[in-house]
């Protein structure tokens, strides 16, 4: 018998994932927050950027990150440092969060607080350019960082992750004056496969880009939860 | 290695088809699937983690049939349909147009499944736990 299962399951070889992502999204709508889930390669500044921007967005959101991590809680330890409530996500041998996972670190947050007070949650995900792109875990949106001193050509071997994001971060550009590496070219091999994506030059550094950046977040995130205009980010 | 993790949502889903047919256990020859090109999922992988997963469990014997799908994306500029070449930066060859549209090349389906129905009860015994 050839049995076409659409009738029966998800035509989705990722169904089992997609569902717990579903789920958790759910959660997140009913608690009226916004989840952004950030990607990267390791080292790229995945935990340095956020450092930076939950110290400048702190006066204007309510945030909490679940923090995934391989085998340490060092990431977490410096997030929790700049003040802002962090479940740390271990995943073992496993090269990404998944919908899963994210939902038992969402259980560890509500013991610690009532998500329903926040106005963004921070999924930083396993550094990986490959796997993460395809394992959804709930988040609305998702970011991507380059930095630069990966070379301009990671758009177009990496091109999955970069086309699914909805804002790529070219990052640690107060390194450009040292490097063999043109940033419009990075910019226009991201354009290249993803032109609807935001994409903003920034480095954690020097703090350059760091306002545009944050201010996107911040009227993203306003209007995802429906409050009142953008104001000023100090 | 995601096609682990992928290959056990592939087994969580046939689990849950499994169940609506009980009480009988169909027995399974082939699962068919689609996989894009444009997906970070390499197929023979996926086959050589199928293969061990299922060993011992009511889908032993099953093979993993995999059509790949080629990447296809539609100009920004005249609307055609062009395979996007990464040496090119996935632009389209008529326009020079960023890859806007993509036609085919992300799927991740499971298409079919090839089996048959024993006219007996299963032995619950016999069902692998989750």
């Amino acid at each position: 018998m050839h049995m076409p299962l659409s009738d029966t399951l998800g035509l989705n070889l990722m169904a089992a994932n997609q569902h717990q992502a579903d789920h958790n999204r759910e959660h997140f709508d009913a608690w009226n927050l916004l989840c952004l889930n950030v990607m990267s390669s390791p080292g790229a500044g995945k935990t340095s950027l956020l450092e930076r921007t939950i110290t400048a967005l702190a006066p204007h959101l309510e945030m909490a990150v679940l923090e995934g991590d391989m085998t340490t809680q060092l990431d977490a330890q410096r997030l929790e440092a700049v003040g802002v409530p962090v479940v740390p996500i271990t995943t073992g041998r496993a090269c990404h969060l998944d919908a899963a996972m994210v939902s038992g670190g969402l259980r560890q947050l509500q013991a610690q607080l009532d998500p329903a007070a926040l106005d963004l949650l921070w999924v930083e995900n396993v550094g990986n350019l490959v796997c993460p792109a395809e394992f959804e875990v709930g988040e609305h949106l998702k970011v991507a960082l380059l930095s630069v001193t990966e070379g301009d050509d990671k758009p177009l071997k990496y091109p999955v992750m970069f086309r699914e994001a909805d804002c790529v971060l070219i990052t640690k550009v107060d390194l450009l004056p040292y490097l063999p590496v043109a940033v419009e070219r990075i910019e226009t091999h991201i354009r290249s496969v993803n032109p609807a994506a935001e994409v903003f030059q920034v480095s954690a550094s020097s703090g350059a880009g760091l306002d545009a950046w944050h201010q996107w977040v911040l009227a993203t995130t306003r209007e995802h939860t429906r409050q009142a205009a953008l104001v000023e980010v100090g | 290695m995601h096609e682990v993790d992928m290959t056990k949502c592939l087994l969580l889903s046939l689990h849950e088809w499994k169940r609506g047919q009980e009480p009988l256990t169909p027995v399974v020859s082939a699962v068919h699937l689609q996989v894009g090109d444009f997906t970070c999922v390499e197929p023979e992988a996926l086959r050589f983690t199928f293969a061990a997963a299922v060993e011992g469990t009511w889908l032993d014997g099953s093979t993993l049939e995999i059509d790949t799908v080629p990447l296809r994306a539609r100009c920004l500029g005249c609307s055609s349909v062009y395979s996007p070449d990464p040496d090119q930066a996935y632009r389209s060859p008529c326009c020079d147009q960023p890859m806007e549209e993509i036609v085919s090349g992300r799927e991740l389906r499971i298409r079919s499944v090839d089996y048959s129905l024993p006219q007996q009860a299963s032995d619950p015994a016999a069902v692998p736990s989750r």
